[in-house]
């Protein structure tokens, strides 16, 4: 508890710094409580897991590009899962395919990035000691960490893991003897997410509560930087919708272990009829979804918000329409609550619904291309840097719109009877949430590493990787829409069964080159990564001279942040190319009182007002120095 | 020998950007560039962005083009025309903001990249711009969908009486096609009751179920509604049938049920195509096991006539198999024993 009220008693305390720099290994760098470290946990285990879930693609897209080719050679690494005569187990491909989504959705684009940027970066942007819990913040990570290890054994059972797709939609999820991966494979993979989800909550009521409470003097709402924001309202989307899927979770294990009938009714299965009526199979479509979009968002803010930061500072611009940002984000919080069913157009839902679900899918839209046109007026008549984090920011932003260009086909139900688990749908979601997500990853790493680390990643790296994993991702995906249109169906093994689908050989193969040069360009990074953190060009203490308050701390921050008193704050943080200021960047720390050259008609007449509290807390500060002493 | 090959690949990748990186370190160091805000390399940057642009939108379009009779399916129903052209017309709107937007991201980046001694514009808002691009999309979106709910709400509506029923049921891994018959009335089922003779389950106590009879494959009528009764016997499956634009989820223990108007038999199709072997094909698109990839079942269109010809020579379950029946109460039976013995 200490940390959460060091802020009030930091200042007379500095006697007591040599105690608390007393660690060992055990508490610095596995179960450390300093939101830093914690972030960093986050990161590497993020880069592991999207490490394994890219291989992972990489074996199933050389069966779809490939389908003819021998892979006796992956047999020391998969086993039986090769056949005698070289071909991948279609049972194996099914579980690729699942495994590849969970531990990208969950573990990557959950835990990868909102783990690693919303831990390091609340504190440091709103100026906070660490986290409002620490040891709450560390169970987070640890609870990540055994579902985890829980989730990677079952890589390794006899029947293989879970293969029901990544939505493990019942009765094929809840019965061993449809797919064999639904026996052992599927209970560790409810093993593992109940784990996931009891981590994300601990780490989710941190974040709410860390920024609600914790801002540093001066720092209101209205002047949070938009990365803030949006790991602030993921939080938000996290907490609300994540019980819901641990209720589906739950009684998905009671329908498997316990006899109990929500989601089974009517089987008849393996040459018996099982005893369950009465349950709904679309049930369970509906509680999966109520977590299942609103994830979507969970992975896609933090990443806007990141990109939303990166841009501005990059541009040397504010970030166009700063409460528009904020309004569009609000907005699609509260609409990603009440779209799920459009996954679920031609389930058997009822139509009526289906109509309702279709309205309020395109209204989820507006807010979304208010966002795309408020970065492009934040790049035009900017002052481009293109460091590696601003290419993936940009990236992003173009992902961004040609994904959600094509949920306007999707959220259209009458457009989607055709389109419906299509590779149309791979290719919309892999760009929206998968690349999009992805970038903002990358974006934030490569922008926030010198704070992390103390040094530079290499630029010209950054660039070659950023320009093979853009121009890869999109040979990867753009094609499938081609795929799509023609009605291929999504975790298919082999099309040639069917006419209409055995054509486009060609366009496979090509994406599954392009899938494989894109991860081999992923070793660049993790190359740089590694490399720069021991051997980097030592960072400056304001790199990328941005505004916000992560860089007035020391470049390699200790326990606590600041060593001395948290900075107050001034302004909002995109005071970039200011008019009448000397530079091109004005950090939040600088009063308005010190910039009278550059300060609009409205901030002059906050002067006063500002003076008036400077003194006021000057007075505080020597009453308290009186006391203490 | 692939693993030798892949990982002598892949050393000699490592190394050659070992090399490039050391190279290029060492030589921003000597010109002191590691030091500057923005090198070459921003104007590289800015340049491939343009090149991006120019490559890969030329790319789209000449695929796009000459790919066209590839990916757009043909159509076998009318209410396809209906989405194909809503899906065509979505298409039309949303690429001309797709390029527009691509357009001015990627001219940005070039046009404003940075310049040592200019200055970026102080330009945080614009109410006015704001609300324009609120309100656009937001009617552009409500058009779009206020057609698209047009057509959903009719293709979703209840089938008119007189549409021919076909039972489609999935299971691991193929689909059963049953007929209700003269009567069009389809009997009765209880998954308790499926036995290897009885896959589908079907209550023969109920006496709309003596004329039902089975089907290798689905036959249907040209420009008649047809109703696809689904469901499912084991796990989720999926009806897809991609030339008709429809497709249903099969769930075991909630029948579900598309109906549409085919509009153009095989033989029309395949002279229009060209291709003797055509086919209105089944697929599953709904993950089932390790089968789901193989779930084929054709669709023959024929034309009305010839459909009831074809109605007229099939044989019921009961008649084909007189042991479903034995055990039937004897008013029932003596009902059953009309169908199995009819000529």
């Amino acid at each position: 508890m200490a940390v959460a009220n060091v802020s009030a008693h930091d200042v007379s305390h500095h006697d007591h710094h040599d105690h608390e720099h007393r660690e060992n290994f055990i508490t610095k760098y596995i179960f450390s409580t300093d939101h830093k470290m914690i972030a960093k946990q986050y990161l590497i285990s993020g880069m592991f897991w999207a490490f394994i879930g890219g291989f992972l693609s990489v074996l199933f897209r050389l069966q779809l590009g490939f389908p003819e080719m021998d892979l006796s050679f992956l047999r020391p690494l998969l086993g039986g899962w090769i056949d005698s005569s070289g071909k991948l187990d279609p049972n194996f491909y099914l579980a690729l395919v699942t495994m590849h989504g969970t531990i990208m959705v969950f573990f990557v684009l959950t835990a990868g990035l909102s783990g690693t940027f919303s831990n390091f970066l609340i504190p440091l942007q709103i100026g906070a000691r660490d986290m409002a819990s620490g040891f709450m913040n560390m169970l987070s990570y640890w609870f990540f960490f055994i579902s985890g290890v829980i989730m990677f054994a079952s890589l390794f059972l006899e029947k293989g893991p879970a293969a029901g797709g990544w939505v493990v939609y019942p009765p094929l999820s809840a019965l061993e003897q449809a797919i064999p991966g639904s026996g052992l494979g599927m209970t560790l993979w409810l093993i593992a997410m109940t784990f996931f989800i009891a981590s994300s909550l601990l780490g989710g009521i941190n974040y709410i509560t860390t920024v609600i409470n914790l801002r540093t003097k001066g720092m209101s709402f209205s002047r949070l930087p938009l990365t803030i924001w949006a790991f602030f309202l993921t939080a938000v989307i996290g907490l609300l919708s994540f019980p819901v899927l641990f209720s589906a979770a739950l009684l998905l294990v009671f329908d498997r272990s316990f006899g109990t009938s929500f989601y089974l009714s009517d089987i008849y299965i393996g040459g018996e009829a099982l005893p369950n009526t009465g349950g709904s199979a679309v049930l369970y479509q509906h509680l999966f979804w109520f977590l299942g979009h609103p994830e979507v968002y969970i992975v896609l803010l933090p990443a806007l918000g990141i990109t939303s930061e990166i841009i501005a500072t990059n541009s040397r611009k504010p970030i166009f329409g700063y409460k528009a940002m904020i309004i569009s984000m609000l907005g699609i919080t509260i609409l990603s609550f009440v779209v799920w069913a459009h996954h679920m157009f031609v389930s058997g839902l009822n139509p009526f619904l289906g109509s309702i679900f279709m309205f309020l899918t395109l209204i989820i839209a507006v807010p979304s291309a208010v966002k795309v046109f408020n970065y492009l007026t934040t790049l035009w008549r900017g002052n481009l840097r293109f460091t590696p984090g601003m290419l993936f920011s940009i990236g992003l932003v173009s992902f961004f719109i040609s994904g959600g260009l094509t949920g306007i086909f999707l959220g259209n139900s009458a457009i989607d009877i055709q389109l419906h688990d299509t590779y149309f749908v791979v290719a919309h979601f892999h760009l929206v949430m998968g690349s999009a997500s992805f970038f903002g990853m990358m974006a934030g790493i490569y922008h926030w590493f010198p704070k992390m680390f103390g040094r530079m990643m290499d630029e010209k790296l950054g660039h070659v990787h950023f320009w093979l994993t853009f121009v890869g991702v999109y040979m990867v995906f753009f094609p499938m829409h081609y795929i799509g249109i023609a009605g291929f169906p999504r975790r298919y093994y082999s099309w040639t069964n069917y006419s209409f689908s055995d054509m486009y050989t060609d366009l496979n193969m090509f994406v599954s080159v392009a899938a494989i040069v894109t991860f081999g360009a992923q070793m660049i990074f993790v190359f740089n990564f590694f490399y720069s953190m021991y051997k980097g060009r030592k960072a400056s203490a304001n790199p990328w001279q941005s505004n916000t308050l992560e860089w007035t701390t020391p470049i390699s921050p200790g326990h606590g942040n600041w060593p001395g008193e948290i900075p107050a704050v001034y302004r909002w943080p995109y005071d970039y190319s200011k008019p009448g200021a000397k530079e091109d960047f004005i950090p939040q720390t600088v009063p308005l009182s010190a910039t009278p050259e550059s300060n609009l008609p409205h901030e002059n007449k906050l002067v006063q007002l500002e003076k008036e509290i400077m003194a006021e807390e000057g007075d505080v500060l020597v009453a308290d120095e009186s006391k203490g002493s | 020998m692939y693993g030798l090959l892949i990982s002598i690949g892949v050393l000699l990748l490592i190394l050659v950007i070992w090399m490039v990186y050391r190279i290029q370190t060492l030589i921003s160091v000597a010109k002191g560039s590691d030091k500057k805000i923005a090198t070459t390399s921003n104007k590289v940057n800015a340049a491939l962005f343009m090149v991006f642009l120019i490559g890969a939108g030329g790319l789209m379009v000449w695929y796009s083009i000459k790919e066209f009779d590839n990916y757009q399916l043909p159509i076998g129903s009318e209410h396809g025309i209906v989405t194909d052209r809503l899906f065509w017309i979505t298409m039309a709107v949303t690429g001309f903001i797709f390029i527009l937007t691509h357009i001015l991201l990627f001219w940005f980046s070039y046009h404003y990249q940075y310049k040592e001694n200019k200055r970026a514009a102080y330009y945080p808002d614009n109410n006015k711009l704001e609300i324009i691009w609120t309100l656009v999309p937001a009617v552009v979106l409500a058009v779009l969908v206020i057609s698209g709910w047009k057509a959903w709400s009719d293709i979703t509506g209840p089938a008119p009486e007189d549409a021919h029923v076909v039972e489609i049921m999935g299971y691991q891994f193929a689909w059963d096609i049953r007929y209700p018959g003269a009567d069009n009335q389809l009997g009765d089922y209880d998954y308790r009751l499926t036995t290897a003779m009885n896959s589908r389950g079907i209550d023969f106590t109920d006496k709309n179920s003596f004329d039902d009879f089975p089907a290798q494959n689905v036959v249907i009528p040209k420009g008649e509604p047809v109703l696809f009764k689904i469901r499912a016997r084991d796990v989720l499956h999926s009806v897809f049938a991609p030339h008709m634009r429809l497709k249903m989820d099969a769930v075991p223990g909630m029948p579900t049920r598309f109906w549409f108007v085919p509009n153009k038999t095989t033989a029309e199709m395949r002279a229009e195509l060209g291709d003797e072997e055509f086919e209105y094909e089944i697929a599953c698109t709904e993950v089932c096991g390790s089968g789901h990839f193989s779930m084929r079942k054709t669709i023959t269109v024929v034309e009305p006539d010839e459909y009831r010809k074809w109605m007229a020579e099939q044989t019921p379950f009961i008649k084909s198999n007189p042991d479903l029946v034995v055990d039937l109460p004897a008013d029932l039976k003596e009902l059953a024993d009309i169908y199995i013995n009819e000529e």
